[in-house]
């Protein structure tokens, strides 16, 4: 079922956020990833946030949540209205997100390194309880850089849970590059990777869809450099 | 830490003779299963520590989880279990699990609204001869910059196992912070400080497992010695109940002064004096015993005697 307002809209709610220009690259190298997640693939419904059978989606990147408010109101987890007093004292939606403000909003990020562990727990609480639900962590290409994240990829791989999807929004914006690319490294510690075009709607859902039925997925959504026009 | 001390004999029969009393470490690992088959919630997460000591039945196995050496993804782990509805109990060292992920206790258990139940060994100086990169003085005082921490300091392994099946069912955050030097009895296992002698000239709070040298340390004076079992949140009521001079001397096994800004709050309204006794911040550079360390930083008899005649005299 198509949501009320749709892709098209996201630029127009997008807009509406001013005052966070320095985290505009990262907001919009999100933005089709986070569609293609809302609109085909995470089982979420805002009448029923709180569901303990719904997918889990954690936005370990926190930097530029526009992107992710517009799609939180497009999908009707959001009233609009909260978009024009973006980051203001009064407002619940910040530069980087509270989970305990926003609904739909299932961790709170901004500090980097975070969501690939916290989706480690998620995803091995999930599994003991015998939900099928997924648990789906976005990060980005220069939060790798954050050792941490390794420590969660490492152990992901060697528990086997399958529960558990990383996406690697690759704008190249690592400072000292991942030379022979972001996925081997996943593929490394036992994870199934793979890479998709991250503007490219097909290819992203075909990427989550990809069977793994006895280890964690990487998705590594590949977009135009940050800076470069688009 | 050595393995022998945790095949200590803790099982001696009760004889006028002095007993070593239970290792509180050793208990934990043994009551750890039971902890996780009493309620469905529970899992425990360790980092290699106590893995080898722990005997888990094969249908407790999956919750049971050793991440290996790997304490940031510990407590990142515990953080996304808890926001999955289940209970962490989370194991390892006080320096690796308070310390390295100190921005994981913030963020992934803070600052996401959810709790665990932490539970450290080592003390301040347990692993004396391992030195500094083991030593936990730092723990209480770290914890204290965060919010809605309980923090237990047990004094026997009685104490510890109260204070363990009493926090297990909430979703709160505890840190039970077990030691390898205990008293020989079991005195109160918290929240409230128990009474253990009264006196007129000030008062002497002893925690954990510091209570029993207190009480010989000040013998023949005339104090009142409460002992804490927990110090956070502090009890401020009983220390104002009790308290005769306004004379107040804290004897902490971890950094000296960390109570002393919960006792100018419980006594913000009464002229005062505040005695921090403790583990100084300085490096000693020293390795040997915990009783080597406990007199460098006055915290044997003598010196916590010494102290709090100075203090009052």
């Amino acid at each position: 079922m198509r949501s009320p307002t749709g892709y098209a809209d996201l630029a127009g709610l997008m807009t509406r956020m001013t005052g966070d220009e320095k985290h505009e690259p990262a907001a919009t190298s999100t933005l089709d990833v986070l569609w293609v997640l809302y609109d085909r693939i995470l089982r979420v419904d805002p009448r029923h946030p709180d569901d303990p059978d719904r997918d889990r989606f954690l936005v370990s990147k926190g930097h530029g949540p526009m992107a992710l408010y517009a799609v939180l109101v497009a999908r009707g987890f959001l009233d609009d209205h909260l978009l024009d007093r973006f980051a203001g004292y009064d407002s619940t939606l910040g530069h980087h997100p509270d989970r305990t403000l926003v609904p739909g909003v299932e961790i709170s990020s901004g500090s980097l390194g975070h969501g690939l562990g916290l989706a480690v727990g998620t995803a091995s609480g999930l599994r003991l309880q015998g939900r099928d639900a997924r648990t789906v962590v976005l990060v980005g290409d220069a939060e790798l850089d954050e050792g941490s994240n390794f420590e969660a990829i490492q152990y992901a791989g060697r528990a086997g849970l399958s529960g558990l999807s990383a996406v690697v929004v690759d704008n190249g914006s690592a400072s000292h590059g991942w030379p022979g690319g972001i996925a081997g490294r996943f593929a490394a510690e036992g994870w199934a990777a793979v890479d998709a075009d991250g503007r490219d709607h097909d290819d992203l859902e075909r990427a989550f869809r990809t069977a793994h039925p006895d280890r964690p997925l990487a998705v590594v959504a590949h977009v135009e450099p940050k800076g470069s026009p688009r | 830490m050595s393995a022998s001390a945790l095949l200590t004999d803790t099982q001696h029969a009760s004889t006028s003779e002095p007993v070593t009393p239970p290792d509180q470490r050793e208990r934990f690992y043994g009551l750890l299963p039971e902890l996780i088959a009493s309620d469905p919630r529970a899992v425990a997460l360790l980092a290699d520590i106590g893995a080898g000591y722990v005997d888990v039945p094969p249908g407790l196995a999956d919750r049971v989880i050793n991440v290996g050496i790997r304490e940031q993804l510990l407590v990142s782990a515990a953080g996304g279990l808890a926001l999955a509805g289940m209970r962490p109990v989370v194991h390892t060292f006080a320096p690796f699990l308070v310390e390295r992920p100190y921005e994981q206790l913030k963020l992934d258990l803070g600052h996401q609204g959810v709790g665990a139940l932490l539970v450290s060994a080592g003390g301040s100086y347990d692993m004396a001869g391992a030195g500094e990169t083991h030593f936990g003085p730092r723990d209480v005082p770290l914890l204290d910059t965060l919010e809605g921490w309980t923090v237990h300091v047990p004094g026997h392994a009685d104490e510890a196992e109260a204070q363990l099946r009493a926090a297990l069912p909430g979703e709160d955050r505890v840190y039970v912070r077990l030691s390898g030097a205990s008293n020989a009895r079991p005195y109160g296992s918290g929240p409230s400080m128990t009474v253990l002698r009264r006196g007129g000239r000030g008062t002497v709070v002893a925690v954990g497992p510091l209570a029993d040298r207190t009480l010989a340390a000040v013998e023949g004076l005339d104090v009142t010695v409460l002992y804490a079992p927990t110090v956070r949140p502090f009890d401020a009521a009983t220390l104002r109940a009790t308290l005769s001079e306004p004379d107040v001397v804290l004897v902490e096994p971890y950094l000296a002064g960390t109570s002393v800004r919960p006792v100018a709050e419980a006594l913000h309204d009464v002229r005062h004096r505040v005695l921090g006794l403790g583990v100084g911040v300085a490096e000693l550079r020293r390795y040997g015993s915990p009783d080597d360390h406990d007199a460098a930083h006055g915290l044997d008899v003598a010196g916590i005697r010494r102290s709090v005649t100075r203090f009052l005299s």
